[in-house]
C-alpha cells in the first residue's frame, strides 16, 4: 500500500519543479530582453513575478501542512526543509531577474548603446548553473549538485572584471555613469542569481546524502549533520 | 432534507452515565466521505460522544442521552428506529481486535448469514470484496478456511474492518482503532482509512495527535464533556482558533 504522504512529497517536488521553471524562464527572458533590447519582452518578465510570488506562497504553506500533519524524519524531513529553501531561493530568482529586467527598459529608455562586457558571458554561466541546479534536485543527484559549486568562484571573478570595466569607463566618460550604473546592477544579479544555485545545489546535497556542504564548498572538512 | 454534504448531525447532545454528565450539549456536523478525528485528553466524553451515534451506550446501564443525532434524515434516538438496522449502517471498530473464533471466511460472512443470506455466490463475492476493501484479500486469500484467531494483530484489525464492511454500512465509528499496533500495521490502518473515505464517512477516536492530524480531514477537540474546537485538521494544527486546543495540541496541558 503506498503511502498518501509519498503522493503528497511527489506533488510538492512538482511543484517546486514548476517553481523552478518559471524563475529559469524568468531569467532567460530577462538576458535576453536586455541584449536583444526587447521592451516587451522586459516587461513581461516584470509581470511574470506574480505568478512565482503566488507559487511561493502555495508551495510554503503545503510544506506547513506537511511539517504539522505528517511528522517526516530522515529523508523526507530533509527533503521538506531543503524545499523550504530551494522554494525560497527561487522566488528571489525571480526577483533578480525583475531587477535585470527593470534596468533593461530603464538602458533602453536612455537610449544609450553600452558595451556589455563580460556581461553576456555571465549570463550563459547563471543560467547553466541555475539549470544544472535544478536538474541535480530533480534527479536526487548529489554529483552533479556539486559539479555546480566550483563555477560560483568563475562568477564572482566574472562580476568584479566587469565592474572595474564598467568604473573605468564612467571615469573617463561621465555621460555613462547612469548606464553604467544599470549595468553593474545587471552584472550584480546575475552574480546573484549563481549564488542562489549554488544554495539549491547544496541543498540536494543535503536531501541525498545528509552532509552540510555551505559555507565551504569543496572543502574536506564538510560535515555531516549531527 | 438534510445537507448532503453533513451525514451526521448532532445537536445539543448530552450523555449521562447516572449522575455523571459525560458529554454536554454537543452540536457537531459529521462532513459525508471525510474522516474526522475526535482528540481530547482521557474522560473528555470523546468515546462516549462517539458510541452515542451508534446507540452502543444503550447497552450501558443507568445512560441517559438527551438532544438529536440525525444521521441523513433519521433521528437515530427516535422510538421507531431499529437499533440493529442503524449499527449495519453506523459500523464499528474497536481499540482490540474482536474476530469470533471462526474461519477468517466466516467472520467477514457473519453480519450476512444473521441477515438470512446464504447463496454461496452472494457470500463469496461480499467476502473477497470486503477484504481488498480492508487491504487484507492479498495476504489471506489462500487461507480463508483457517482461523482468524491466527492472524496478527494488525491483520485481526483489517479484518474486523471487513466484517463492518460486508453489511455495508454507510459510516464506520472507529475507537482507538490502531492503539494496540505496531508502527508498520499502524501504518497500514491509516492508509485504510485514507483509502476507505472515498466510500465512507469515518469518525475517529485516537490518543494519538499524531495520528489524528495524518488520518483525518477535521478535528474536534474535547474537554470536560464540551465540544472546544472543531474544525479542519489542517488549520486546527497550524492555526487552532481557541486558546485551550493550541494548549492541548501543544502539550501544555491534558
Amino acid at each position: 500500500m503506498a503511502r498518501h504522504f509519498e503522493q503528497e512529497l511527489e506533488s510538492l517536488k512538482t511543484t517546486l519543479i514548476k517553481m523552478g521553471s518559471l524563475s529559469e524562464d524568468a531569467i532567460r527572458l530577462s538576458i535576453k530582453s536586455l541584449l536583444e533590447r526587447d521592451i516587451t519582452l522586459a516587461e513581461k518578465v516584470i509581470q511574470g513575478d506574480e505568478r512565482i510570488n503566488t507559487l511561493e506562497i502555495e508551495i510554503d504553506n503545503a510544506i506547513i501542512d506537511l511539517l504539522a500533519l505528517q511528522q517526516p524524519v530522515a529523508i523526507d524531513l530533509r527533503l521538506i526543509l531543503a524545499a523550504q529553501k530551494i522554494n525560497n531561493d527561487l522566488e528571489r530568482i525571480g526577483d533578480h531577474a525583475v531587477n535585470i529586467a527593470e534596468s533593461a527598459v530603464a538602458l533602453m529608455k536612455q537610449g544609450i548603446k553600452e558595451p556589455f562586457f563580460e556581461i553576456p558571458e555571465m549570463g550563459e554561466l547563471a543560467q547553466h548553473m541555475l539549470r544544472d541546479a535544478l536538474d541535480s534536485f530533480i534527479h536526487n543527484d548529489a554529483k552533479l549538485g556539486t559539479s555546480i559549486l566550483k563555477h560560483d568562484d568563475e562568477i564572482d571573478e566574472l562580476n568584479r572584471k566587469v565592474v572595474r570595466e564598467f568604473v573605468e569607463r564612467m571615469k573617463a566618460d561621465l555621460k555613462s555613469i547612469e548606464s553604467g550604473m544599470d549595468l553593474i546592477r545587471v552584472s550584480r544579479n546575475l552574480e546573484r542569481v549563481a549564488d542562489l544555485s549554488t544554495n539549491i545545489a547544496e541543498e540536494v546535497i543535503f536531501i541525498a546524502q545528509a552532509r552540510v556542504v555551505k559555507h565551504h564548498a569543496g572543502d574536506e572538512s564538510d560535515s555531516t549533520i549531527h | 432534507m438534510a445537507d448532503p454534504n453533513i451525514k451526521i448531525q448532532t445537536d445539543n447532545l448530552s450523555v449521562h452515565y447516572g449522575t455523571r454528565h459525560a458529554v454536554k450539549n454537543v452540536t457537531l456536523g459529521v462532513r459525508t466521505n471525510h474522516v474526522t478525528a475526535l482528540i481530547g485528553p482521557s474522560g473528555c466524553g470523546k468515546s462516549t460522544f462517539l458510541r452515542a451515534l451508534n446507540r452502543m451506550n444503550d447497552l450501558i446501564e443507568n445512560t441517559r442521552t438527551e438532544g438529536t443525532v440525525m444521521l441523513d434524515d433519521t433521528n437515530i434516538y427516535a422510538e421507531d428506529v431499529d437499533v440493529v438496522e442503524l449499527r449495519k449502517r453506523v459500523g464499528m471498530i474497536f481499540q482490540k481486535s474482536n474476530p469470533f473464533p471462526k474461519s477468517i471466511f466466516e467472520n467477514v460472512a457473519y453480519g450476512l448469514r444473521i441477515n438470512g443470506i446464504s447463496q454461496k455466490r452472494l457470500l463469496d463475492e461480499t467476502v473477497e470484496h470486503s477484504l481488498r476493501q480492508a487491504a487484507l484479500w492479498e495476504e489471506v486469500k489462500d487461507e480463508l478456511h483457517k482461523s482468524a484467531l491466527a492472524l496478527s494483530g494488525g491483520q485481526q484489525q483489517r479484518l474486523c474492518i471487513a466484517r463492518a464492511l460486508a453489511v455495508n454500512p454507510k459510516v464506520l465509528l472507529m475507537d482507538e482503532p490502531a492503539s494496540a499496533l505496531d508502527p508498520i500495521a499502524t501504518a497500514k490502518i491509516e492508509e485504510l482509512i485514507y483509502e476507505l473515505k472515498q466510500e465512507y464517512t469515518i469518525i475517529i477516536v485516537t490518543h494519538n495527535m499524531q495520528q489524528a492530524a495524518r488520518v483525518s480531514d477535521y478535528t474536534a477537540l474535547f474537554y470536560l464533556g464540551e465540544l472546544i474546537e472543531l474544525d479542519e485538521t489542517k488549520r486546527l494544527f497550524t492555526s487552532p482558533s481557541q486558546k485551550q486546543t493550541e494548549d492541548y495540541i501543544t502539550g501544555r496541558f491534558g
